[in-house]
């Protein structure tokens, strides 16, 4: 599978990891080359410094042969824009998006963006942490 | 109308205060503290501080009641999530974001907002008209039908200077329309209108027309 990461922070160099490992093609792109830093030294995938909200960018990173594209930066905003330029302009199949703030997670979700809120599923694990110790 | 303008930076300060002007009910929605302050001590108050893509924020302005959205601050991404929450959460009839990356003007298209604005190209559109020599301007675009309005002018070396409009090879989907001659009146040509040096023609073609247009027309 060629997998397509917007933004190398915690969770996108972790993920690029462990899909590495698994044998798949990935691309991981940051706005930042200082961020790359987090990737292992033996990831054998791309790193791509560009804008996963560019056009341009996500041409390099391959988003027209992709099958999946994974949008992890800081930003919903870009995360939310970008998972749209993949799903509707490159018509890759598989996109995924995260997005913190809930209610702009569920409008995106009703907009056909598959995507999910760190913040509701840390929330609601916690919550049922705390009640099952009771 | 009532309109909504997010972002009030240098451009949605004066955008809203031409709108009030005009007698508008505007409502800005500004992230900075000092920023809406500023705004609410020049305009009165019409200046909400608050993040214009959060639902919670446009419920609070009304934006169910919105006649008209407009998101101009200076992030393309930021534009584009305001212009669909308004859209889809609270149906507001028109949607307008400005755009930094002219290349977002197809996608934000794609993507259902109503009209774009860029102002990267306008500035070029503005010099591209100012630059004399240059061999093609665009003058209008008219995007639902894949059409544009263009300006050629006739260089006094060419090779059509003197020919009939018939003898020149258009691509078929342009058509010519006006010519403004130097000396003479502006007129309509027809096949057998000659070309002069210096005229200015303006045709209707298609982008991908437009190479053809600009040679048929200036020879080379």
């Amino acid at each position: 599978m060629k997998v397509v990461i917007m933004g190398c922070g915690r969770v996108g160099s972790r993920l690029a990891g462990l899909l590495d490992i698994e044998g798949h093609s990935v691309t991981i792109m940051d706005t930042d080359a200082y961020s790359f830093r987090r990737l292992s030294p033996d990831f054998g995938g791309t790193a791509l410094v560009g804008d996963g909200i560019d056009e341009e960018s996500l041409k390099k990173a391959g988003i027209e042969e992709a099958d999946a594209f994974v949008a992890l930066t800081q930003g919903d905003n870009r995360n939310v824009m970008a998972s749209q330029i993949a799903k509707h302009i490159f018509n890759v199949p598989k996109v995924f998006c995260r997005i913190y703030d809930p209610l702009r997670r569920e409008l995106f979700g009703s907009l056909g963006i598959e995507a999910f809120s760190p913040t509701t599923i840390f929330a609601q694990m916690l919550k049922e942490k705390l009640e099952a110790e009771e | 109308m009532y309109i909504i303008v997010i972002g009030g930076g240098k451009l949605g300060y004066y955008l809203a205060r031409a709108l009030l002007d005009e007698g508008h009910e505007i409502l800005v929605v500004e992230k900075d503290p000092a920023r809406t302050e500023f705004i609410c001590s020049e305009l009165g108050s019409v200046c909400l501080r608050g993040d214009g893509c959060e639902v919670a924020t446009l419920t609070e302005v009304g934006t169910g009641r919105a006649d008209m959205f407009i998101a101009v601050t200076g992030d393309d991404e930021d534009n584009l999530v305001a212009c669909q929450v308004a859209k889809h959460k609270f149906n507001v009839p028109r949607t307008i974001a400005r755009i930094s990356n002219p290349k977002n003007e197809a996608i934000f298209k794609e993507l259902g907002i109503d009209v774009t604005v860029s102002s990267t190209n306008i500035i070029l559109e503005s010099i591209a008209e100012e630059v004399p020599t240059h061999p093609l301007t665009h003058l209008l675009d008219i995007r639902d039908k894949g059409l544009e309005i263009v300006e050629v002018k006739i260089p006094p070396d060419s090779k059509t200077v003197g020919k009939p409009v018939k003898e020149l090879s258009l691509p078929p989907e342009s058509k010519l329309f006006l010519i403004i001659g130097k000396q003479q009146k502006p007129h309509v040509p027809t096949a057998n209108t000659v070309l002069q040096a210096e005229d200015q023609i303006i045709a209707v073609t298609t982008p991908e027309s437009e190479e053809a247009l600009r040679t048929a027309l200036r020879g080379s």
